[in-house]
């Protein structure tokens, strides 16, 4: 799509930036101590580590991945927000309070507090370095496609500078800076958030989004022995490609050629991007600065009370659900082919009823054509979703910067209640970028900030804004555990180098700067994926690495130190070889991913046993051993 | 060896706080598997009418982060009280 900045976003943008600095030269001068670094001395009101967890966990996989999800595939996306909330309750009931008591500064202290065992130290360090890592992918690339409509800036560019304005956050005033930036993007998220649902609810859905959305044409079409012999239109027939179940054709007009999809003799407007061999790339046959490229996402049949109508009016939250559920929305279908030496990209109307919508099935493959495996899928991504929150040590250090266990768990109730009410407003926020002509074809992550434009810049330049902050207050989270790692469970115990109070804060913040530098690295690399994709697989991660640790720790009298350091390398180890072996990895990669080992994209439903059996096996080992 | 970034005082209620965490996890942890069944069994139930022209895949979802939001303040108002009792116990036998 095209974007243009605008200048109050600039501002907002800049003034917000500069509000996060001026915070980090706050807390600065007031962050001596290792304690004051990592966990902010430990002084943290419940109340505001409530919402600064709302903001470490409302990610850019929430906000733009959740939505960007919902808007394009439906309630399969809102699966997304049922799994990551539910995962609070595993945090809240199992580990909450035991997290809070037994550690100190990250999460492997509270594995190693019986133990002070090597191995636990290096394998959970690496855990927390693994999971941040995958945890930043996402944050980052986010930040690479908000920055593009914000400032025009390319995507390098967005990474780039999340990167450089964390890293200083992290660097200056580590974890005290990090929380108040959370709490405030916390609080500004659920703010706007709840006004974008309202200003949705009181427009209602209109048949036509707006004034200037595109009206897509049809043409009747003579066909003949599977082609197309004649077209009633002043445009030519220029070339065809046909696969099993669709039908495209080229035609031409004033040296413009466009694709067309053909549904029984009628031909449907798409839209496309064709990259000639040349390198040249034309969107709907024209120079991308001709603006031929539209946004899209409309209600083809609306259904109000019983009646077919062109608007709603003004609607309650549960009668838009109603709505969207009566009606038929246009989403676009996608289709990669070769024409000659050209690589087409064809998006194609695909009318879907909404009591289709608004059910299971659309994306994850649990109804018509699903297989054992694509419902094993399924399940595996709920169960790491379920198990993993309590497992993402960027979660778990948030415990050590309150004063108590009364405060952790209480921290921890106002943070289910936050990040429930936003995760609800997700279903509104991504029907309404469904149905509001505001999509980009090419990356569903802007659906959100999209449909505030519809509202006007303003509202589009704050939610942009605060999105950015979304990805800012997340990444310094992210790399203050990381930093954590490095600097206390590494250097400090596991190599057993010896440092004074502020050496050890001068290698959390050297830490916190390597870190910094290779998340804008992979930011850069894998640019365009879905957000909420990529942390998926961060929650399987987690779930397999550090929860059956976790968990058997505080349950199972019998687990030894030997059993946790295996757990944790199987569980890691197990997760990453099934996800790089996935069909989705063998899709990155170019292969064909039928061709690909593991049949699974989630690996949760293999690795989170495998971790736990493991831990059993080795600690009854080990106990059988000593008795010997 | 690690401890607390802060002095913690001593909390009796622990082990009981810990029991009943469990126990909620269970009640929990049953209806999100209830929920996963369905999606995964009979995704097509998922489908029908329940009230207010909703569907029952609605009204599981925002059941299921309601009930996670009701059950929290259950669970915290229940530690609370054992705290406040159990640990004034103690201060009353010191």
């Amino acid at each position: 799509m095209i974007y243009e900045a605008s200048t109050i976003a600039i501002v907002l943008f800049v003034f917000f930036v500069l509000l996060v600095l001026g915070l980090s030269f706050y807390f600065a001068r007031m962050t001596k101590t290792s304690s004051s670094y990592f966990a902010a001395g430990g002084t943290i009101p419940w109340s505001v580590n409530g919402i600064a967890f709302a903001g470490d966990y409302l990610s850019a996989a929430s906000f733009l991945g959740i939505c960007g999800m919902i808007a394009t595939v439906g309630y399969d996306g809102f699966l997304y927000s049922i799994g990551y909330l539910s995962g609070w309750v595993v945090a809240l009931f199992i580990v909450a309070e035991p997290m809070k008591r037994l550690g100190k500064y990250t999460f492997t202290d509270a594995l190693d507090s019986t133990f002070n065992s090597k191995g636990i130290q290096l394998s959970a360090a690496i855990s927390t370095l693994v999971v941040s890592m995958f945890y930043l992918i996402p944050q980052m690339v986010g930040a690479g496609a908000l920055i593009t409509p914000l400032l025009g800036f390319p995507h390098y560019v967005g990474v780039i500078m999340v990167g450089l304005i964390v890293t200083f956050i992290v660097a200056t005033a580590g974890m005290t800076s990090t929380t108040y930036v959370q709490f405030l993007k916390g609080g500004l998220l659920i703010v706007f958030s709840t006004l974008l649902t309202i200003y949705l609810c009181n427009n209602g859905i209109n048949k036509k989004p707006s004034a200037n959305y595109h009206d897509f044409q049809t043409i009747n079409a003579n066909v003949q022995g599977g082609s197309v012999v004649s077209i009633n239109s002043d445009r030519q027939v220029v070339g065809e490609h046909k696969t099993a179940s669709l039908h495209f054709v080229k035609l031409a007009k004033n040296g413009v050629n466009t694709w067309w999809k053909l549904n029984h003799n009628v031909l449907e407007e798409a839209l496309s991007k064709t990259t000639l061999s040349s390198g040249t790339v034309l969107y709907n046959g024209a120079p991308k600065k001709e603006r031929k490229f539209y946004s899209v996402g409309h209600v083809k049949k609306l259904i109000h009370n019983g009646k077919e109508v062109e608007a709603t009016g003004p609607i309650s939250p549960f009668g838009l659900l109603e709505v969207v559920k009566n009606s038929e929305i246009v989403r676009f279908a996608k289709k990669k082919f070769m024409d000659g030496g050209n690589k087409v990209t064809v998006w194609y109307q695909n009318p879907t009823s909404g009591a289709t919508i608004m059910r299971p099935g659309v994306k994850f493959k649990v109804d018509e054509g699903s297989t054992w495996m694509s419902k094993l899928n399924f399940v595996s991504l709920m169960l790491a979703l379920f198990f993993g929150t309590a497992a993402l040590p960027h979660i778990l250090i948030r415990y050590y910067t309150v004063p108590s266990q009364k405060d952790a768990r209480k921290s921890t109730i106002v943070a289910i209640g936050a990040i429930g009410f936003f995760y609800i407003l997700t279903l509104f926020m991504g029907l309404g970028a469904m149905t509001y002509g505001v999509l980009d074809v090419e990356s569903s992550n802007m659906s959100a900030p999209l449909l505030a434009k519809y509202f006007g810049v303003g509202l589009f330049s704050i939610i942009s804004a605060i999105a950015f902050a979304t990805v800012l207050g997340t990444v310094s989270g992210l790399i203050v555990a990381s930093s954590g790692a490095v600097a206390h469970d590494l250097i400090d115990n596991y190599m057993g180098i010896k440092m004074t109070d502020k050496t050890k804060v001068f290698a959390g913040k050297m830490s916190a700067v390597a870190v910094g530098v290779l998340a804008i690295i992979l930011g850069i690399v894998f640019k365009g994926m879905n957000v909420s994709f990529l942390v998926g697989w961060a929650f399987a991660v987690a779930a397999s690495a550090n929860l059956p640790a976790i968990v058997m720790l505080l349950f199972w009298k019998k687990t030894t130190a030997a059993g946790i350091t295996s757990s944790i390398i199987v569980g890691i180890t197990a997760a990453l070889t099934i996800i790089l072996l996935s069909p989705s990895m063998f899709s990155k990669y170019g292969l064909d991913p039928s061709s690909a080992p593991f049949g699974l994209n989630n690996p949760g439903i293999i690795s989170i046993p495998l971790s736990f059996i493991t831990l059993i096996l080795v600690s009854l080992y080990y106990k059988q051993k000593e008795k010997v | 060896m690690h401890g607390p970034a802060v002095e913690l005082a001593e909390d009796k209620a622990s082990d009981a706080k810990s029991k009943l965490g469990v126990y909620l996890f269970i009640v929990y942890s049953l209806v999100y598997a209830g929920f996963v069944i369905i999606n995964t069994v009979s995704p097509k139930l998922m489908g029908i009418e329940m009230f207010m022209g909703l569907n029952l895949a609605v009204v599981y979802g925002f059941g299921l982060i309601i009930l996670a939001i009701v059950m929290g303040l259950i669970y915290n108002h229940i530690c609370t009280k054992m705290e406040d009792e159990m640990n004034k116990e103690q201060g009353d036998k010191q």
